[in-house]
C-alpha cells in the first residue's frame, strides 16, 4: 500500500502537525474532549460550531446508526460566546473554530471572539439541517462569497466547508475562493432521511438530517476531484474517511489533508491508528500524491 | 453493522443501532412520582447500561434498564412526561443496549438515591449484593422495598424519617465498615454521589467505588461529545455512563454539568 512520509502539513495557512483532522461536530463541545482527541494523535481540531447565540439543537431523536454511516440531525447546538472559555486550556495547540451564522455581520461577528485564542476559523455553510443558516447560505455564491470576505477581512487563516447538497459545488468553491478563503473543507453531510418503519415517521427528530460515514465517501473524492480542477486554494477532504487508504485516496483527489469524524465512532483513537498504516519514512512526499490522480 | 457486534464486560452484546420499535406490555407505578414501562422485547444487557428511549412526536432520552425488558422513570421533563401519557399497546422505539455496566464484584455494597435504585435493582436480583443503602424523600417515594429486601441486607433513608433512618442515605455509611466490600456502586443525586466518593476516598478505596452518571445526551453512542466531563474528557454515553471513582475525584463531578447547548449550569 501507498505511505507517505510523515512531517507537519500547512494547508490554508495553519500548520498541522499531520494530515489528519478532527472534523467540526464530533467530540467538539467541550475544550477537554478536544485536549483528547489532540492527545490520540489528531494533527489538529475542529471544534463544535458556534453561532451568534446559544442553542439546545433539534428534538429527538438526533442520530440513527446504519449500516454503512450515520443519519444525524443535531441541530447546531452550541454554548456561543461562552465557548471561547473552553478554549483556555487548549492555548497555542492547532484548534481551528468553525462558526455560523445567518448573515456575513454575524460571521464576522462569531469570528472575531476567537481572535486570539485559535489557529484558524471554519466557516459552517453547509449543515443541511439548520434553517437559515449552513447548506441554507452555502447553496447561494453570492452569500458564500459574501459570508467568506467578512471573515477573511479580520486576518485569520479562514476555510471554507461546503455542502454537497448543490448542483455544482466548484460554483460555491469559486465563490468562497473569490471572498478571499485559505482553504476550502469538502465535503459536509449529505441530505438524508430514514423513516421508522414499526412508527411510521422519521427516525429523526428533525426528520431530515445529515449522512456521513462511509457511504458518503465516494460522494467526497468526487467533489474533492471537482474542486481540485476547478480552485487554486488548498483543499481538506472530508467526508467518511476511515482508513489510510482513503487518506490516500482523498489526497490523490486533490486534498492536502484530511478530517475525520465518524470514524471516532468505531475506534476513538483513530487518528493514531491510521497514522501507523499512512506514515513510512521511506513513504512518498504528500506534495507527489495530492491531485496526482489528475495527470 | 459500521462495528462488528463487541462484547461488553459482562458479555452483552452492543445491539439495535437503529430505533428498535417495541410495544409497551405493562405499566407499573412504582411511587407516586416513579413508574417502569416493560416493553415486549427483552434485552441482553450488563446492569448499568441504558437505552436511547424515543418517545414519538417528543424526544429521545437515556434511561437506565432496570431489567431485560423494562425501564423505571420518574416524571421530570417533556419526554418523561411523554412516557407518562403512554398506555399498554402504545409504541416507541428505543436504541441500544449502551455504555458500560458496573464491573463486577463479590461482596458488593449498593447505594442509591430516589430513582437512581433503577440501575441497581437487577445486580441486587443477580445476588451480588451484600448490602444495599436505599435512601428517598420519603416512605412513598422508596423504590423497590419489596424486591431488595428478598435478596439484599436492605437499609433504609429517608429525608423526613418517615420510614428507616431520618435523613440522607449517605448516613447509613456512618455504620458501615466499608473495607469489607470489593466493590462499591452508586447510583443517584449527583451531591449525594459526591458525599460517597469523599467518604470512600477517606480510607483511601476510590478504585473499588463506581458511579453510573447522568448527562446530558444527544447520540448515545460518544460520537457528538454532548456528555464528555471535565477534565479527562471522558464521554458519559460511551466510555460510561458507569466511572470509578479514581477516575471521578479531580473532575466535574459534583460540581456542574452541561445543558443541552453545552453551557455549564453548577449541581
Amino acid at each position: 500500500m501507498v505511505t507517505i512520509r510523515p512531517g507537519p502539513v500547512n494547508a490554508g495557512g495553519i500548520q498541522i502537525a499531520n494530515h489528519l483532522l478532527l472534523a467540526a461536530g464530533v467530540l467538539g463541545t467541550t475544550g477537554a474532549s478536544l485536549t483528547r482527541m489532540l492527545s490520540y494523535g489528531a494533527g489538529a481540531v475542529v471544534t463544535k460550531s458556534i453561532g451568534p447565540l446559544p442553542k439546545d439543537g433539534h428534538v429527538g431523536p438526533c442520530l440513527a446508526v446504519l449500516d454503512d454511516g450515520f443519519l444525524n440531525a443535531m441541530g447546531l447546538p452550541n454554548p456561543s460566546k461562552e465557548f471561547v472559555e473552553e478554549l483556555s486550556v487548549l492555548k497555542g495547540k492547532p484548534v481551528i473554530a468553525s462558526i455560523y451564522g445567518g448573515s456575513p455581520e454575524e460571521f464576522a461577528m462569531v469570528a472575531e471572539w476567537f481572535k486570539g485564542s485559535v489557529a484558524g476559523i471554519e466557516l459552517n455553510l453547509s449543515c443541511p439541517h439548520a434553517e437559515g443558516y449552513g447548506s441554507a447560505i452555502g447553496s447561494d455564491p453570492s452569500l458564500v462569497e459574501a459570508c467568506t470576505r467578512a471573515v477573511t477581512k479580520l486576518g485569520m487563516p479562514t476555510w471554507v466547508k461546503l455542502t454537497p447538497n448543490v448542483t455544482d459545488i466548484t460554483e460555491i468553491g469559486k465563490a468562497a475562493e473569490k471572498g478571499g478563503a485559505d482553504a476550502l473543507v469538502a465535503i459536509n453531510t449529505v441530505k438524508a432521511m430514514r423513516i421508522s418503519t414499526g412508527l411510521g415517521r422519521p427516525v429523526l427528530g428533525n426528520r431530515s438530517g445529515g449522512l456521513s460515514g462511509k457511504a458518503i465517501f465516494p460522494i467526497s473524492v468526487r467533489c474533492v476531484y471537482e474542486l481540485y480542477e476547478t480552485c487554486k486554494i488548498p483543499i481538506i477532504g472530508c467526508g467518511g474517511i476511515s482508513s489510510a487508504d482513503n487518506a490516500i485516496e482523498i489526497m490523490m483527489a486533490g486534498a492536502v489533508a484530511v478530517e475525520i469524524g465518524s470514524a471516532v465512532y468505531s475506534d476513538v483513537r483513530i487518528f493514531e491508528t491510521i497514522a501507523k498504516t499512512l506514515y513510512s519514512d521511506d513513504g512518498i512526499p504528500s506534495k507527489d500524491i495530492v491531485g496526482c490522480a489528475h495527470e | 453493522m459500521m462495528v462488528s457486534l463487541q462484547r461488553t464486560l459482562w458479555g452483552a452484546l452492543m445491539s439495535n443501532q437503529f430505533p428498535l420499535t417495541v410495544t409497551i406490555t405493562g405499566i407499573r407505578e412504582e411511587t407516586p412520582t416513579v413508574r417502569s414501562f416493560s416493553f415486549d422485547s427483552p434485552f441482553e444487557f450488563d446492569p448499568g447500561q441504558f437505552l436511547m428511549v424515543w418517545v414519538p412526536g417528543v424526544d429521545e432520552i437515556p434511561m437506565a434498564l432496570s431489567s431485560a425488558d423494562s425501564i423505571t422513570v420518574q416524571k421530570v421533563g417533556d419526554a418523561t412526561a411523554g412516557l407518562f401519557n403512554l398506555k399498554i399497546g402504545d409504541k416507541i422505539a428505543v436504541r441500544g443496549p449502551f455504555g458500560n455496566g458496573f464491573f463486577k464484584g463479590e461482596r458488593m455494597l449498593a447505594i442509591a438515591g430516589g430513582v437512581g435504585a433503577a440501575p441497581l435493582l437487577p445486580l441486587a436480583l443477580a445476588d451480588r449484593v451484600m448490602t444495599f443503602l436505599l435512601g428517598a424523600r420519603t416512605e412513598t417515594e422508596l423504590l423497590f422495598v419489596d424486591q431488595l429486601d428478598e435478596c439484599t441486607d436492605l437499609q433504609i433513608a429517608t429525608d423526613d424519617g418517615s420510614l428507616g433512618v431520618q435523613g440522607f442515605v449517605t448516613v447509613l455509611l456512618d455504620d458501615l465498615n466499608l473495607g469489607a466490600y470489593d466493590k462499591v456502586v452508586v447510583c443517584g443525586p449527583e451531591l449525594m454521589m459526591r458525599t460517597v466518593l469523599g467518604k470512600v476516598a477517606e480510607i483511601g478505596i476510590e478504585h473499588r467505588s463506581e458511579f453510573a452518571l447522568q448527562r446530558y445526551m444527544k447520540c448515545g453512542i460518544g460520537l457528538c461529545g454532548s456528555c464528555c466531563i471535565d477534565p479527562s474528557g471522558l464521554r458519559v454515553c460511551r466510555d460510561g455512563p458507569v466511572l470509578s471513582g479514581d477516575l471521578l475525584i479531580k473532575s466535574e463531578f459534583g460540581q456542574y454539568m452541561r445543558d443541552a447547548s453545552g453551557r455549564k449550569k453548577t449541581i
